[in-house]
């Protein structure tokens, strides 16, 4: 019974962390379909602001939820208006273009810090369940990416903003002739996407030795969440990310941790290959 | 290893053509040429460049007191930027162009098998000077670092007296981690003891929850660790964030190597075991003039940099200078020969001896633990064989042989 | 280039090939030679990228997954045969295969551009994550152990067909590989004159046209992937000769994507581009790798990102841009 309270905290774990990671991205992939290769890249910064931020005497929570977005959001607004900005519509160009700047960001943060694995301690010590001890860390985990989430989907579908920023995106000729400015709009999201990104490696910090290069490890699964999902921002993240954890959680508690990304990939592949638009192109299509 | 990804980028094959250079520029015959063959850059940069640096601290004193053979020793030095086919190559390069006498060099075990062939194939000596996994069976090689006849045969027992019978092992995914794991296991029946469950994982895992899961359902009376690399770090911050810490015990072949016990918190580190042949600790006149002579040469904040490799490498340095010395020049055979006279200088770790017979070392062997970041002693045994190696090789009766031997259990 | 015949430039690299081939072993030492060497190992493998996506349309992020595919091939049926011809031949054909196998079953899905991207991306990472785990010594086939991470090191390397005893030496290896690179790109050009290249590209422009004019579309892009994965292969199979060691990381990401790099620095939609992109990139890349008081990462990426907003087609098609401009002043 223990057990099984384990497994199950254990797979919400590995949902809230795919969810977390895949969030920057799935917001700036569905409303934009632009896909940012240097997410990565963003998840190391935060790790970094969050890090560098603690070393300095900033309160822990507040360094992973306050610090390690700003910076990062400030960083995505930079990287918007210099590059992305340009290659709006060439998706292919903008994958590009972003896979260059994860080189280059992975580049100078190695001139910067050095190649040594670097870190911070969870702020939250183990609790018990029964004969186990779990670590409480993956609650507020469990946690935070259950606010995110939310904060997305209620942003995006009651608020003003978030309708603006939905009808900008499915027609931006009509939001400019009603007065809005799809520019600035697709500015903001960016930046909004970068600021989630730096915000989950934040949180995912204490977690893992932190190395310029450990960007290259969360791309790809929070690339094959996102487009698993399909085009709907929330419903396809949360409905992919849900799959893809229990699998991944399943078949790791059954044998190794290989075995359970292997399974996950191989997921991937029959979904893509059985609804190829992705999660959302099927079900949960009025969804945002 | 995904996590290669940039540094594999950066660093394709193409062999590093101002070494090359480097080589060419060097007039033939006025120095004797060593090279390095280490990471210096990547994730494994942290064990790699103070082996380096510990390299040019024993060259600066060979040459101070007068060279060898009449001539100074000068380093080429290889960054491999931890990437295993690059250590084949560079290999390929000191022993074709730069046609060094000796190299040192590789870390991974996996780096080791990438180099070897290739120096035995051209003819030039080679020092590994890393812990590992023993059995290595080559007249071509000296192994200066700690085997499991040393280390975990003084780790366990030690382990198994304080805490318990029942032990679950954690390894890496590859070489190394796979023989390792064996060896624990071995020493573990030895001394009346269970392995419950043996997990592998490969270098790039740093999601580590379902596997303390595990361990807590199996009910071990302590944990052995062989786990290699900052991705495996992570392993330490959770099992500490679930509160493991202080309710399983843990011991760890690897851990401390590259001072990881730096980068881990107080609340992380402590506690654990280790056996590795040296400690900044030991009394001796040798350790202390050489943590003195490399605070002298790369500044006091350097020193905590030292770690049991850079003091392995410094020590296979000083044993290939004396037997150069004894061998009155720089020829292959002939220092191999003075080597297997059973030569043994003092070092910082204490004495090591070469063993003719395996090309091993016999070494003194520290057990430490963990304590407020810093590595304490708390057993010494002295003067400890590389048993392990000498039950299946003898390169006396064999002196062709050219494989590494793995224990089978 | 417009403005110059196709039919003379064709001679030009014919030329210039020819003269690289028979002249560098007489000017270059042999270790500068093995250099070359792996450049253009790189170049082939750029190639076949090039020529699916160039002139096929399909963009393939897992690449490597046939490069890394022909390398192991070849290792592990060198180890078991001894002789080198036959595990030439199946380190070739074997990633073709399951290139066909695998573009099949995307193609007849008809998956298209980013999830096709996807697809491959997590086949490649399959294939990695699953050698990369085979340290055990249970995974053996024939004679030979997959080592996992330590990868496959030793194995017999090429030899002149018939002669185990014979292996090639680096000068011999050189022109091996030069003559492949030749070969092939000449190959290419004709397979694309062909009436088959011709509808390949008619799909490439407008799938639907061609569909609705009758050419089995699914069944000309599975064609067009397995010839990519054939001589991605290839290259693979010489690549595992040059370092005479496969490590798991022939299937990596980070291959993959050094090879799409190279294609659109040289520029997509031409066969030479990829070539050169290949070999300059390559070169680049040493030579930082050689200072270190910039890091070759951020250089790479800031080129890269440079490229794409400055350069959108590419280093040869702006170059031929250029060079027809200047010749009509």
């Amino acid at each position: 019974m223990d057990f099984a309270v384990v497994v199950i905290v254990e797979i919400l774990y590995a949902v809230a962390s795919l969810a977390l990671i895949s969030a920057g991205l799935a917001v700036v992939f569905g409303m934009m379909r632009v896909i940012n290769l240097a997410h990565g890249e963003f998840l190391m910064l935060g790790g970094y602001s969050a890090i560098v931020a603690v070393k300095a005497g900033i309160n822990i929570y507040v360094a992973m939820l306050v610090v390690a977005p700003l910076v990062v959001g400030i960083l995505g607004l930079i990287v918007e208006r210099l590059v992305i900005r340009f290659l709006y519509g060439r998706m292919l160009d903008t994958m590009l273009a972003t896979w260059g700047l994860s080189l280059l960001l992975t580049g100078l943060v190695t001139m910067i810090f050095g190649n040594t694995t670097t870190g911070i301690s969870t702020p939250i010590s183990g609790y018990r369940v029964g004969a186990y001890q779990l670590s409480g860390y993956n609650l507020f985990i469990i946690v935070a990416g259950v606010l995110v989430m939310a904060g997305i989907l209620l942003t995006l579908r009651y608020t003003r903003v978030g309708l603006i920023a939905r009808g900008a995106m499915q027609s931006p000729d009509m939001a400019s002739g009603l007065g809005h400015n799809p520019q600035r709009i697709y500015m903001i999201t960016f930046t909004v996407g970068a600021a989630l990104s730096g915000l989950a490696g934040g949180i995912l910090a204490p977690l893992t030795g932190l190395t310029p290069t450990t960007g290259g490890l969360y791309v790809a699964k929070a690339f094959i969440t996102v487009i698993s999902g399909g085009a709907a921002v929330v419903a396809g993240t949360l409905s992919s990310a849900s799959l893809f954890g229990t699998i991944t959680q399943v078949v790791t508690l059954s044998s190794t941790p290989v075995w359970g990304d292997v399974a996950m990939l191989i997921a991937a592949v029959i979904l893509l290959r059985l609804l190829p638009q992705g999660i959302t192109g099927r079900f949960f299509r009025r969804q945002v | 290893m995904t996590l290669d990804r940039r540094t594999f980028l950066a660093g394709s094959a193409a062999a590093s053509i101002a070494a090359t250079i480097a080589g060419r520029a060097m007039a033939q015959g006025a120095t004797i040429d060593v090279a390095s063959i280490h990471d210096l850059s990547g994730i494994f940069d942290a064990y790699g460049k103070p082996m380096e640096k510990a390299m040019q601290l024993a060259i600066d004193e060979i040459n101070a007191a007068g060279g060898l053979a009449g001539k100074q020793v000068k380093e080429i030095s290889y960054d491999t930027q931890s990437q295993i086919p690059l250590y084949t190559q560079f290999g390929q390069q000191a022993a074709l162009k730069d046609k060094v006498a000796v190299v040192m060099g590789g870390i991974l075990s996996a780096s080791r098998e990438a180099i070897r062939p290739t120096l035995k194939r051209f003819n030039t000596l080679y020092f590994y000077n890393t812990q590992y996994e023993g059995g290595v069976c080559d007249r071509n090689i000296f192994c200066t670092g700690v085997t499991p006849s040393q280390s975990v045969e003084a780790l366990i027992p030690y382990a198994m007296s304080r805490w318990g019978k029942k032990a679950y092992i954690l390894a890496a995914d590859y070489n190394y981690g796979q023989i390792i794991a064996k060896w624990v296991q071995h020493y573990v029946k030895m001394n009346g003891g269970e392995t419950l469950q043996v997990d592998f994982f490969p270098l790039d895992v740093s999601d580590f929850g379902a596997t303390i899961a595990k361990i807590q359902a199996a009910k071990p009376d302590f944990v052995v660790s062989a786990l290699v690399g900052g991705a495996h770090l992570s392993f330490y911050r959770q099992w500490a964030a679930a509160g493991m810490k202080s309710r399983i015990p843990m011991a760890s072949t690897t851990l401390g190597v590259g001072n990881e016990q730096i980068v881990l918190t107080k609340e992380e580190g402590d506690g654990i075991l280790l056996a590795y042949n040296w400690s900044a600790e030991i009394d001796t006149p040798a350790n202390k003039a050489f943590l003195a002579a490399w605070a002298k040469k790369f500044g006091q904040a350097d020193v905590k940099e030292i770690h049991e490799l850079a003091v392995a490498t410094y020590q296979g340095m000083m044993l290939w200078a004396a037997a150069v010395k004894k061998a009155g020049t720089a020829d292959r055979m002939k220092v191999i020969e003075a080597l297997e006279t059973g030569l043994s200088i003092e070092g910082p770790g204490g004495k090591i001896t070469v063993d003719p017979k395996t090309h091993h070392c016999t070494l003194d062997v520290v057990v430490m633990e963990i304590k407020d970041q810093k590595l304490t002693v708390v057993k010494q045994i002295p003067q400890v064989p590389p048993l392990d190696t000498q039950a299946v090789c003898d390169l006396k009766a064999n002196p062709n042989s050219n494989v590494q031997h793995e224990i089978k259990i | 280039m417009t403005g110059m015949s196709e039919r003379n430039r064709h001679l030009i690299v014919l030329g210039i090939g020819l003269i690289l081939l028979f002249g560098l072993p007489w000017v270059v030492d042999v270790v500068t030679l093995l250099e070359l060497t792996i450049y253009i190992v790189y170049a082939l493998f750029a190639l076949s990228l090039g020529f699916i996506w160039g002139h096929g349309g399909i963009l393939c992020f897992g690449q490597a997954a046939f490069f890394g595919l022909g390398a192991y091939t070849y290792a592990v049926a060198a180890i078991n045969v001894g002789e080198s011809s036959g595990p030439f031949l199946l380190a070739i054909l074997l990633p073709a295969a399951f290139a066909a196998l695998l573009g099949a079953m995307m193609f007849y899905g008809r998956l298209s551009d980013v999830y096709l991207g996807v697809i491959t991306l997590v086949v490649a990472l399959i294939l990695f994550k699953f050698v990369n785990s085979t340290a055990n010594e249970t995974y053996v086939i024939g004679q030979a152990r997959l080592g996992g991470f330590n990868g496959i090191p030793g194995f017999p390397t090429l030899n002149w067909p018939g002669d185990p005893s014979a292996p090639l030496m680096p000068d011999e290896m050189f022109y091996l590989a030069m003559g492949l690179l030749i070969a092939v790109y000449f190959g290419l050009h004709g397979l694309l004159r062909s009436r088959f290249g011709r509808i390949v590209v008619a799909i490439r422009e407008n799938e639907l046209r061609a569909e609705l004019l009758g050419y089995d579309v699914r069944l000309y892009k599975t064609a067009v992937f397995a010839i990519g994965g054939g001589i991605a292969g290839l290259a693979g199979v010489l690549f595992a000769n040059w370092g005479n060691f496969v490590s798991p990381g022939v299937f990596g990401l980070a291959q993959s994507a050094t090879a799409i790099i190279w294609v659109i620095v040289g520029g997509l939609g031409t066969l030479i581009g990829p070539i050169v992109g290949a070999v300059l990139i390559q070169f680049l890349t040493t030579q930082l790798g050689q200072q270190s008081v910039v890091n070759n990462a951020f250089v790479l990426g800031l080129i890269l990102v440079l490229v794409v907003l400055l350069l959108p087609k590419g280093l040869m098609p702006t170059l031929g841009q250029l060079f027809s401009r200047g010749r009509r002043k």
